[in-house]
């Protein structure tokens, strides 16, 4: 579904290029869920920019649906760390805002719009503006955006990285629900090791500047997971220990 | 506790108007150099109906110069962020245009546009067109990173982008504008009609000037304060119930 070959980007600043990522070669099969890894400004973001069409790479092909990236496609949905909502927008008016832009039929989608906020527990707040809802709220709301307009591939750059710790493993939990019942094709940036052990079938370790792949980790545990109790406390552990080293060294 | 939020600007203002007049009555101020507050009353109760005429003058050349100049200077804003070269071509014009002082412009203005109510208008206009257009092209420029991402991750069009997303996110510094605007619309025309004294009630500060009328001035002077004043929470009420997210934006 995605594959980047031999990709590179380098960023032209003031004080001469900034190389983000060197030599980047990953095929992330339809349905799958990555989870990406790294320190900070190894060039996670850059990565999804580039599977999304935000930049174009300086050298290399990154191919969604076997066609080149040049520029984003309506397939494929981003979310940011930022809940980025319009705040003059009630929370049904910001989920709808992609059917708004594409030019779907808004009675079909206001409707899905509705299951949306539902599962995500947000029914009762479809008329609220966004400053009336808590962080998680307002990242839940996001997320319904995304998955709006049925994307075949979810980019997710730290979602979740602004949410108090509780908040967060409920939002893991129901997005391992939403994935395992759409099946998008799920690109994860995350710097919780438990998170991405918790929900992808690969996990990738970028090292640090330029970000290159240093190792990919596959997660064999059935779903659903859960964090706590579960019965593959020892996969989810060596797991854990894993990345954490490849991480520090 | 709470207090209403008019309770403390009414007594600082009640405050205030009893420090004057204790200062009159005390050091025996005479009312030619500085009246008291009742000298102030007496005035207006001279003639009051030449009093609210005259202001009637001040406030309709002030709304409608400034109706003109909100109307024009986001006109110009939108067009000028609407493309690069074409704010390129302009800004700098409007910046050296916006650091003329427009009061010294107020005797060709007479010249140009004769003794009626118009020069008043144009002063209106050239005050607060400026501080218009350039919160309105602030605002237009301000656009969050995410948000420009996320709708061009929509492959949003260009207008769509700007229709969504830049000219709402705008609207909270294009009230900005709009009411440095107004709280200066006032000044404008009481500038124009001290140049020009043939209405309003910059002519009526002129005339008590000529006939030593100090408290006549002094009540001039506090009906154009009540302008301003009425006129800046006029346009503030109408951001608060225009844009009630602008405070979550705005921090
Ligand atoms: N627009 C940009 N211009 C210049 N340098 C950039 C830009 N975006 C990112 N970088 C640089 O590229 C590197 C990778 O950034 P990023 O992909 O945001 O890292 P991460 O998301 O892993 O923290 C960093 O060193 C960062 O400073
Ligand atoms: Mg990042």
């Amino acid at each position: 579904m995605i594959s980047l070959v031999e990709v590179s980007h380098a960023f032209r600043g003031r004080a001469g290029a900034v190389e983000a990522l060197a030599e980047v070669d990953l095929e992330i099969g339809e349905g799958e869920f990555v989870a990406v890894i790294g320190r900070s400004g190894c060039g996670k973001s850059t990565l999804l920019r580039l599977i999304a069409g935000l930049i174009t790479p300086s050298s290399g092909r990154v191919r969604v649906d076997g066609v080149m990236v040049t520029r984003p496609r309506p397939d494929v949905a981003m979310l940011f760390q930022q809940p980025a909502l319009l705040p003059w927008r009630s929370v049904r008016d910001n989920v709808l805002l992609p059917a708004e832009i594409l030019r779907l039929p808004r009675p079909a989608y206001a409707e899905r719009a509705q299951e949306l906020i539902e599962t995500v527990g947000l029914a009762g707040f479809e008329k609220r503006l966004p400053h009336e809802l808590s962080g998680g709220m307002q990242q839940r709301a996001a997320l319904c955006r995304a998955l709006l307009h049925r994307p075949r591939v979810l980019l997710m750059d730290e979602p979740f990285s602004a949410l108090d710790a509780l908040t967060r493993e409920e939002l893991a939990g129901e997005l391992q629900r939403i994935h395992m019942d759409l099946r998008p094709t799920t690109v994860f940036v995350t710097h919780s090791i438990q998170e991405a052990v918790l929900l992808a079938d690969r996990v990738v370790v970028l090292s640090p500047r330029p970000g290159q792949v240093r190792k990919i980790v596959e997660i064999a545990i059935p779903r659903p997971r859960s964090f706590g109790h579960n019965a593959h406390l020892e996969e989810v552990t060596e797991h854990v220990a894993e990345l954490h080293e490849l991480l520090l060294t | 506790m709470r207090t209403p939020r008019v309770v403390a600007p009414f007594f600082g203002v009640v405050g205030t108007v009893a420090v004057w007049w204790l200062a009159t009555a005390l050091f025996h101020i005479r009312p030619l150099f500085l009246p008291a507050p009742p000298d102030i009353v007496s005035a207006f109760r001279r003639q009051p109906a030449y009093l609210l005429h005259e202001a009637w003058a001040t406030v309709t050349e002030t709304i409608i110069g400034f109706g003109i100049a909100a109307a024009a200077g986001l006109g110009v804003a939108v067009v000028l962020a609407a493309s690069r070269t074409v704010e390129r071509a302009l800004l700098p014009l409007f910046v050296a245009l916006n650091s003329v002082p427009k009061v010294s412009v107020a005797p060709l203005l007479v010249v140009w546009l004769g003794f009626g109510p118009r020069p008043k208008i144009f002063m209106v206009v050239l005050i607060c067109f400026f501080p218009v257009v350039v919160a309105t092209m602030a605002g237009l420029s301000s656009t969050p990173a995410e948000l420009s991402d996320l709708v061009r991750s929509l492959s949003a069009s260009w207008w769509q982008t700007y229709v969504k997303v830049r000219l709402p996110w705008a609207l909270p510094q294009i009230f900005v504008g709009l009411k440095v605007a107004v709280s200066l619309a006032v000044v404008g025309a009481v500038v124009a009609e001290i140049s020009n004294p043939n209405r309003g009630l910059g002519a009526v500060i002129v005339l008590s000037g000529t006939s030593f009328d100090t408290p006549l001035a002094f009540a001039a002077i506090v009906l154009l304060a009540l302008i301003s004043v009425v006129l800046f929470y006029l346009v503030a009420s109408a951001e608060r119930l225009l844009l009630p997210w602008a405070r979550a934006i705005t921090g």
